[in-house]
């Protein structure tokens, strides 16, 4: 019986860790619906945007309020791992604060870990009343009535509960509070319950170090189901962006076959195509998530909603519907819409009539972008909603001619008279002579 | 105007057996806009002024595919592309300067692939290595302590990080250099790029270039200096909507330079 506490800890853990599991397998499987795009030339540089961007954080304190205040919630949870490690350790082995034999050092470390975790409450309280007292317009736009608005406080309160266990959980341990290390800020809570008998005491500390790392395993979980993916997720999305000046959009390889072909004076016309049995017909951009690539459906998990683009975009600004953290929210809501069709479905994809497209992100929305980049610029884990608004486009114009009419009229023109405008290309040096 | 000026082309300079020191594409804008054409012009003067041997494509330019990409038609930007690339390595072009950042942008970083391997520069960049080579100097002080502002072009700032360039040539006129709330890579869009200076905006409560002319006008500039002949526009009638042209200028950065020189 002595060994219950172990063998449930056991259980428990390894529900938690297995349920994670299996929905990241899914979101693997989501993102590879994308199309293949590679992003492993050039290493050296992705580990160093990687270490920089999401490791160092360095886009985050363009905005220095959020930014720092961030830092100090992801200094504490990145720190605060070592606890957990310790209460893993410990509950599996039925030991108590096992990592105690680093002497000194180790009050040095709770003792950080609880600073930090007041930092972290502050922080918190900083971020809830920014979204629900101030009111930011950023975190109130439309974009996130309903869902989104309630997934950001659900995850402010985790974080209040989780630090406030982890403090009462050392207030209450006899044994840490009597070595009088790494104390720090919990010796000022331990008075708090010095009107309950030891044994109550006890209760309150096992209780607290039970909720903990439940809490801890359910939060975990909670990740794949809110936008708070973006803490394990900014690392691999920062390794994969697009190392190019952000001016450069990609050629479409499947149109300069097509223009290569066309413009090619020995090629016959007549001449019939040989034929690949296997060849899916290429389609010009895209309507649905299945047409993106991965990487833009990695952005899509990892966004976690912070709405910099949104409050930099000069549409936005301007009151047009574009809004490009809604463009994200958007490919990811389609994209586990899709993902849930094939678990359905014995793992194929039945088409449901729907699509990313018109469905979610409407043709407004899109030509009211001016592709100035300023959401890529501002997004501290770059992500693109730029290279999808223009994959959307692409499909608009290539396979639907549905661009706006005075857009054709431009293009039109582009094809006869090489300008934009009705001018003659003949008269193209005459403004020397004016 | 009375003055001459000197504008080679390519295929004149090539029937004498000569390859300029650099191409200079001209673009839509500064081919066909009114406005646009005095910035081409202006520019035109300083490259006479320091004796650069330059030369344009003259009527074998062709839109380069910009305004066609941004809008989503691939096939159109790629005719384009492969076509200007035809020319331009007929000509055996090396080094492009343009006046527009979004010839500039598709054709420094679009075109490689395509076939197209150029070193292209922006004219901001490229005056700039005028005056720090000595070929071209500065006189007088039309514009000193004259307050101007720089309205950061996307294609040129953000998307292809050139800041510094146009800023070092306002200083060079002893200007005073004033910079906006949203400047460099947090500059706000003058509502012309990707297409939008063809069509009409969507349905909003401002357009986007009033919105970035407020920006303009607050930091009392007598001049608002682009480095885009679509910035310029965009500028220049948000200017006019804010009834302020008698007291605010909207230049380009050529302008500037070709007036600092009395040109």
């Amino acid at each position: 019986m002595i060994y219950i506490d172990n063998i449930l800890f056991a259980i428990i853990l390894t529900i938690g860790v297995g349920f994670f599991v299996k929905n990241v397998k899914k979101l693997i499987r989501n993102i590879k619906l994308g199309q293949d795009v590679n992003r492993t030339d050039n290493s050296s540089e992705r580990w160093k945007n990687m270490a920089m961007i999401a490791l160092g954080q360095s886009k985050m304190v363009k905005r220095p309020v959020s930014g720092i205040l961030h830092i100090i919630v992801y200094v504490g949870f990145v720190i605060i791992n070592l606890e957990v490690l310790e209460i893993i350790i410990d509950g599996l082995f039925g030991t108590h604060r096992v990592f105690s034999f680093l002497g000194s050092l180790y009050g040095i470390l709770i003792g950080s870990f609880e600073i930090l975790a007041v930092l972290v409450l502050v922080a918190v309280f900083v971020f809830w009343t920014r979204r629900n007292i101030i009111k930011l317009k950023r975190f109130t736009s439309s974009d996130l009535n309903g869902k989104p608005k309630k997934d950001a406080d659900i995850i402010l309160y985790f974080e209040v509960v989780l630090m406030s266990l982890f403090l009462i959980m050392n207030a209450t341990d006899i044994y840490f509070q009597q070595a009088n290390s790494g104390n720090i800020i919990s010796q000022y809570i331990s008075p708090l319950f010095s009107s309950l008998s030891l044994f109550e005491i006890q209760v309150v500390e096992r209780t607290a170090w039970w909720l903990h790392i439940v809490g801890i395993l359910v939060f975990l979980n909670y990740l794949y189901y809110s936008k708070h993916l973006h803490i394990l997720l900014a690392f691999p999305n920062t390794y994969f962006a697009d190392l190019n000046v952000k001016g450069k959009f990609d050629n479409l390889e499947s149109v300069t076959k097509e223009v290569k072909l066309m413009m090619d004076p020995n090629a016959d016309p007549f001449a019939a195509q040989p034929v690949d049995e296997n060849a899916v017909p290429s389609k010009f951009g895209a309507s649905d998530v299945q047409d993106l690539n991965w990487v833009q459906l990695l952005n899509a998990y990892t966004c976690t909603e912070c709405g910099r683009c949104t409050s930099s975009c000069p549409a936005n600004q301007t009151g047009k519907k574009l809004s490009p953290r809604k463009i994200m929210m958007d490919t990811r809501d389609r994209m586990e819409e899709v993902g849930k069709n094939i678990d359905a479905n014995n793992g194929v994809f039945v088409p449901d009539n729907k699509s990313l497209l018109n469905d979610y992100i409407t043709p407004e929305e899109l030509w009211a972008c001016t592709s100035c980049n300023a959401c890529v610029e501002e997004c501290p884990v770059n992500i693109s909603p730029l290279s999808i608004i223009t994959d959307m486009r692409r499909y608009l114009v290539m396979e639907q001619s549905a661009a706006p009419q005075s857009l054709n009229a431009m293009m039109t023109n582009i094809e006869n008279n090489g300008a934009p405008w009705q001018y003659n290309q003949m008269d193209r040096l005459n403004w020397k002579d004016e | 105007m009375s003055e001459v000026i000197n504008v080679p082309t390519m295929a004149e300079m090539l029937a004498q057996g000569k390859q300029p020191e650099v191409l200079f594409w001209v673009g839509c804008a500064g081919s066909f806009d009114d406005r646009a054409k005095k910035i081409t012009k202006a520019f035109v003067k300083i490259l006479n002024r320091a004796n650069v041997e330059f030369a344009v494509l003259g009527t074998e330019e062709s839109c380069t595919g910009d305004p066609a990409k941004r809008a989503g038609n691939e096939f159109l930007f790629q005719m384009q592309a492969m076509m200007n690339i035809e020319v331009l390595n007929a000509y055996e072009a090396k080094k492009i300067v343009t006046a527009c950042p979004h010839c500039f942008n598709t054709l420094k970083n679009e075109y490689p692939e395509l076939g197209g391997k150029y070193e292209v520069i922006h004219h901001t960049e490229f005056l700039k290595s005028l005056l720090d080579t000595g070929r071209l100097t500065i006189e007088g002080g039309q514009f000193k302590g004259k307050r101007i502002t720089f309205h950061d072009p996307c294609y040129l700032g953000r998307a292809n990080n050139i800041y510094e360039a146009p800023r070092d040539l306002i200083q060079k006129l002893d200007a005073e250099l004033v910079e906006m709330k949203r400047s460099k890579a947090n500059g706000l869009c003058c509502g012309a790029g990707g297409a939008q200076m063809f069509k009409d905006a969507e349905p909003g409560n401002k357009e986007v270039n009033i919105e970035r002319t407020e920006d303009a006008l607050e930091t009392k500039p007598e001049i608002i200096a682009a480095g885009c002949p679509f910035c310029n526009t965009m500028m220049t009638d948000g200017v006019k909507a804010k009834e302020k042209e008698a007291d605010v200028k909207v230049m380009d950065i050529a302008e500037l330079i070709a007036n600092a020189q009395d040109l």
